[in-house]
């Protein structure tokens, strides 16, 4: 028996807030390792030779004008609802409900295209479809934040069954709605009109989603930087009783937020509809409301770096694609590819949060 | 007609997956970890069970019942573990958000489930974009000898294969587990206050490992459940659907105890497949509302249990939130 205990062989302290260079430097070495990873899979599982992956992964992303257009689009809707999460979470409010809200802001924004599309002029047709899908989205994610804010239901739960009751919705409406009868889809709404349509700003269609979600960031930077219900979101999510004492209603800070955080997801729903797609389905959030909440937790909600780890998250995933058309591989090799740098870039915040001191020989 | 003795097994088959991943969820979650990777983990562990029985299958002619059996059950507990022993380290030792990891987790799963997937039915150059594993299957699936004999009673409680009955009884074992032990106990205490239980001398990282560990197993059993027997031994991609999100449901809806869960689930199984037994005539629309109602159920559930505020129904107090000793 020993009696003397040993010191531990390392201990974890926490960090003071580290310069930014540094933070990013440790993140860089985070991705840099995850791909050194991801080549080394892709070599085993495929035997493909990681360059030429890695070239296809980037021409997939860049190639050609159309592929760079569909990446800034992706790129914009999934910032959107990035920007939309993080008010919600910078006041620790877990939003997973983002699928379900841009659903039912789509949804609003397609029942206002096929009920209404031939009967007023376009110009007002777009300004109904836009305010639907705003309130659509912002009622599913009011219903949450009234809980929280009176009850302290818990939120990640409740928004998260949220988003199948949405899907579920629009399944009942495409079902309804569906075109030709029996076929389970919408199809392309007012195909022949082109009623609700976005128009078509500068060079490509999809420019004008992208020009919008840029303004967007713009002011939601300054919204949760230099207004005063920025100030107090930070408030209440760094300390309710703080917040309390300071006079701020704290849950009148929450339902404003959530109806905030709601209705950008409508507006994600709404330029996906009216702007992209011009159809609704189950699955045409494609698990951004989830994905969303990576990208802005990523870029620690500030708004600008949100625009980097989106570019980072669909650069992935649309090369991917076109890894898996290339070498016909199976469709979710991005998945995988994007779980392990997700990994590593989760992992390496750790050594910005902490320092490891190891024992003193 | 409702046609109550076709009803009921059906409902019980697709209320499997949901136990085994509710129960998984639930000690996972009284511990204080909110592992939203459980529907990702579901994937691994059906896909890992799928590759490793047809491995078995196409290596001999003549299989027999132990390794048919055991050769999935193993690889199915070693996938998931691995998933779990990743979530593991990434909230409890590199203290990662839990939601961010959970949810990349779940994005990893279900791309790694579908993308193995897709490859074993390439290899097997079928035309369908399926993998058809009939011969394990009749393993999985047998039933209790005297279930036709005894008629409808016999189809309503024995007609189950033998993940059905541990499903069960893991559940039973779970909730005895939390709620009789001191193992149990100071679970719970981690789960409701960390710097408490760590004061007291309990060893917080080893429980949260531990149980997250055990609770992916479990819930990978819930997806080789699925392919083996609720599919018949047939894999194709994205069939397990959204029965992970379901099961994380469940948990919330039983307030936190598997023996709830038993009847709890074969409620939602039931509320599942509803549609197909009420007579809707020719309006298919009317089936996707009532897919809904498992949905609903839980948000009033939810909603109900925090306005009545009462202390043994809330979620573990810690729930999403990690430990670190120095913090204040």
């Amino acid at each position: 028996m020993k009696n003397k205990t040993k010191a531990p062989l390392f201990h974890i302290t926490k960090r003071k807030m580290l310069p930014w260079h540094r933070r990013w430097f440790i993140r860089l070495i985070g991705i840099l390792l995850s791909f050194v990873v991801c080549a080394i899979i892709t070599m085993v599982m495929t035997g493909l030779n990681p360059v030429e992956v890695a070239s296809s992964l980037v021409y997939g992303a860049f190639g050609t004008p159309r592929k760079c257009w569909i990446l800034g689009q992706e790129v914009a809707i999934l910032l959107c609802v990035a920007l939309a999460l993080t008010p919600a979470f910078r006041m620790r409010f877990w939003n997973l409900g983002g699928e379900g809200q841009i659903l039912v802001g789509g949804l609003a924004c397609a029942a206002c295209m096929i009920l209404i599309g031939d009967k007023v002029p376009n110009g007002l047709l777009i300004f109904i479809m836009l305010v639907s899908s705003v309130a659509a989205g912002a009622a599913w994610a009011l219903l949450p934040a009234i809980c929280k804010a009176k009850w302290n239901t818990n939120e990640t739960l409740f928004t998260l069954m949220m988003n199948y009751v949405g899907i579920q919705l629009v399944a009942y409406f495409t079902i309804v709605w569906e075109v030709p009868k029996g076929s389970g889809k919408i199809g392309i709404i007012n195909q022949n009109t082109n009623a609700g349509w976005l128009p078509q700003v500068g060079p490509s269609k999809y420019f004008l989603n992208i020009l919008i979600v840029l303004a967007l960031t713009v002011i939601i930077y300054i919204y949760m930087r230099y207004s005063k219900h920025g100030y107090e979101i930070a408030v209440v999510g760094e300390s309710e009783n703080t917040a309390r004492y300071a006079g701020i209603k704290v849950g009148k800070v929450i339902i404003r937020t959530l109806l905030l955080s709601g209705a950008l997801c409508g507006l994600a729903g709404f330029l996906l509809v009216g702007g992209t797609n011009h159809t609704i389905t189950t699955t045409i959030a494609g698990g951004r409301g989830f994905t969303a909440v990576m990208v802005a937790w990523l870029a620690k909600f500030n708004p600008i770096g949100m625009i980097f780890s989106s570019l980072l998250l669909v650069f992935f995933s649309q090369g991917a694609s076109e890894i898996s058309t290339a070498f016909s591989l199976n469709h979710s090799f991005g998945d995988i590819l994007t779980g392990i740098i997700l990994f590593f870039i989760i992992g390496s915040e750790f050594f910005i949060n902490y320092r490891i001191h190891f024992r003193k020989s | 007609m409702f046609d109550i003795v076709s009803f009921i097994p059906r409902a019980v088959a697709q209320s499997i997956p949901l136990l085994f991943g509710s129960t998984g969820e639930t000690i996972t979650e009284k511990c204080g970890n909110l592992n939203l990777g459980i529907p990702g983990v579901m994937y691994v562990g059906a896909i890992s069970g799928v590759i490793g029985s047809f491995f078995y299958e196409q290596s001999t002619e003549n299989m027999h019942a132990f390794p048919a059996i055991a050769i999935p059950v193993l690889c199915c507990l070693a996938g998931s573990l691995l998933m779990g022993l990743l979530y593991s380290f990434l909230t409890v030792t590199l203290r990662a958000n839990q939601n961010v990891t959970g949810l990349a987790i779940t994005t990893f799963g279900v791309g790694f489930g579908n993308f193995f997937g897709g490859s074993l039915i390439k290899l097997t150059g079928s035309e369908v974009p399926s993998i058809a594993l009939s011969r394990t299957n009749a393993y999985f699936a047998r039933s209790l000898p005297f279930a036709a004999k005894t008629g409808w009673f016999g189809k309503i409680f024995f007609s189950y294969g033998f993940l059905a009955y541990l499903a069960i009884v893991i559940a039973l074992i779970a909730s005895y587990v939390l709620g009789h032990t001191r193992v149990g106990l100071q679970l719970r205490a981690v789960g409701e206050s960390p710097a408490t239980a760590d004061a007291a001398g309990i060893n917080i990282t080893k429980y949260k490992y531990v149980t997250t560990c055990l609770g992916c197993m479990i819930a990978g059993l819930g997806g080789l459940y699925y392919v083996m027997d609720y599919a018949s031994g047939v894999w194709s991609n994205d069939a397990f659907g959204d029965r992970g999100w379901l099961a994380i449901a469940l948990v919330i809806f039983t307030i936190w105890r598997p023996n709830i869960s038993i009847l709890a689930s074969m409620l939602f199984g039931g509320l599942y497949i509803l549609y197909l037994y009420i007579p809707s005539g020719m309006n298919l629309s009317t089936k996707e509302i009532y897919k809904m109602f498992p949905y609903l159920v839980t948000i009033v559930v939810l909603v109900i249990s925090s306005m009545r505020n009462k202390r043994e129904n809330q979620p573990p107090a810690s729930l999403g939130l990690n430990y670190f000793r120095e913090d204040r």
